[in-house]
């Protein structure tokens, strides 16, 4: 009974507040990454203007995206941490998982480079360096992918989040990527960035690439549709035209289209050197 | 801009709560002053799991939706505005509520005046109640999802510049934000002038 009131009430209010109405709609939960650099806010209208189907962009970083997916609040995922990816099929979450884009990872520094790092192609190198010269760096500490990823590069170079914890120059921030490269301008450190969001982002000020071309910076983004027996209440049949759109032809062009300053932020997947 | 509808929910049920005799629960205006402070990430985070949809009111599938946000910003609201309210009402009744009575009123038909005497004060909390939703971004982008073009507000659109690193943008929408807030309370209080300068200014 109190049920019914609810859902009224809830029709109700949904009424009233403004939103796109008859047309249908789906949830995205996706990384910050691809929607901080423009990538989708510049592909997304090509969809919806084809297919008539809204995609709602929920950008929250991998870890928070794939638990939202888990809760059942999103239809499709958009991420970027193979490990946790892998993790998320494993428990049979998912359904299939494709490779939409890829780049690479750079690691950004300040110009006066403390650490004499730039212009190297070694990013594990690098690392030690930073930390032999207790030159700042700002971690995500987000869970996200590239959270992940820096995690993954700090292991190898001998560090631990144990260890880096206890260290003055290892800052972690807990935000977005966008909030992260704020916070390194503003106290000349480096930090690990995609390399789309780093060439849309606004206010450089004084950063600079320091790392790039390490094979182990490649960062493949993908979509992942979720199984049907685990999330029957999400709209897995328009969630799938999306992504299956996003690996035709034409999304891989609007994919590849996208430039910042005449730059080439994202490269299609039919372009991918995996 | 839908968030001042919610403030006008939630105004009259604060005013009657607040009004309205008080049967002994002194508890129910120290509990509604103590959410005063409601941390709104606190309200975001509790709402966020109520309403996803592996909670108790995931049925109403309202999360990601504007009317989630809503429902977040009055209950920030509702607190603020009761709390202000009652304590107005509740100083006009001890002074004219005798003389209603006596004037051969209910307690009922004694809201309407009593109302009328407050009504600077109703002003006031109903201007902080919108100060809160409309400066709110903490549980909003929480239960929102600041989705571009249907849950993405004033305050999350700046969030998201400054981490698009884009400064000048945010700090242009935070002025038309600040502008909106100042032009709103200038128009109120302009309307209400006249009635202000009557009374009630003594607190």
């Amino acid at each position: 009974m109190i049920r019914r009131w609810l859902v009224a009430l809830a029709a109700a209010l949904a009424a009233i507040t403004p939103g796109v109405a008859a047309e249908q709609s789906i949830v995205l939960a996706s990384t910050t990454s691809v929607e901080n650099s423009g990538l989708l806010a510049a592909i997304l209208p090509q969809f919806t203007s084809k297919t008539g189907i809204a995609v709602h962009v929920v950008a929250q970083g991998t870890g928070k995206a794939i638990d939202t997916a888990q809760r059942g609040d999103a239809d499709l995922l958009l991420v970027h941490d193979p490990d946790t990816e892998r993790k998320f099929m494993d428990e049979g979450h998912g359904a299939t998982r494709r490779q939409i884009a890829w780049n690479d990872f750079v690691i950004v520094g300040p110009a006066d480079d403390p650490a004499h790092v730039r212009g190297g192609h070694d990013s594990i190198a690098a690392l030690k360096s930073i930390a032999s010269a207790q030159a700042p760096f700002v971690s995500r500490g987000d869970k996200s992918g590239t959270n992940a990823e820096e995690l993954r590069l700090w292991k190898q170079a001998g560090q631990t989040p144990d260890t880096l914890n206890q260290e003055k120059w290892y800052r972690d921030i807990g935000g977005g990527m966008g909030q992260a490269l704020n916070a390194a301008s503003a106290m000349s450190a480096y930090t690990l960035s995609d390399r789309g969001t780093w060439l849309s982002f606004g206010n450089k000020g004084s950063l600079t690439i320091a790392v790039e071309g390490d094979s182990r910076l490649l960062n493949r983004y993908d979509v992942i549709e979720l199984n049907p027996q685990k999330h029957a209440g999400a709209k897995l049949d328009a969630a799938k035209v999306f992504a299956d759109w996003l690996v035709s032809a034409d999304g891989q062009e609007a994919i590849g289209a996208f430039q910042v300053n005449g730059e080439r932020l994202f490269n299609p997947s039919a372009a991918s050197p995996e | 801009m839908a968030t001042a509808l919610a403030t006008a929910v939630a105004l009259p049920g604060g005013t009657a709560l607040a009004i309205y005799p008080f049967r002994g629960r002194r508890w129910v205006v120290v509990l509604i002053n103590a959410l005063f402070g409601l941390p709104p990430v606190v309200v975001g985070l509790i709402l966020y799991l109520a309403l996803s949809h592996s909670g108790p009111l995931g049925f109403l599938e309202l999360l990601f939706t504007p009317a989630a946000m809503v429902i977040a910003q009055a209950i920030l609201a509702i607190p603020i505005i009761a709390a202000l309210v009652h304590r107005a009402g509740e100083r006009a009744w001890a002074r004219y509520g005798d003389e209603l009575i006596c004037d051969g009123a209910s307690r009922l038909q004694a809201i309407p005046p009593i109302l009328a005497i407050i009504r600077a004060e109703l002003l006031t909390a109903v201007l902080a109640g919108f100060g809160r939703t409309i400066s709110e971004v903490g549980a909003v982008i929480l239960v929102g999802g600041n989705i571009r073009g249907l849950t993405r507000t004033m305050t999350t659109a700046i969030a998201l510049q400054t981490s698009q690193g884009d400064l000048p943008l945010a700090l242009a929408l935070g002025a038309v934000l600040v502008g909106i807030s100042i032009s709103v309370s200038a128009t109120v209080f302009a309307l209400a002038g006249p009635a202000r300068a009557a009374g009630s200014d003594e607190v």
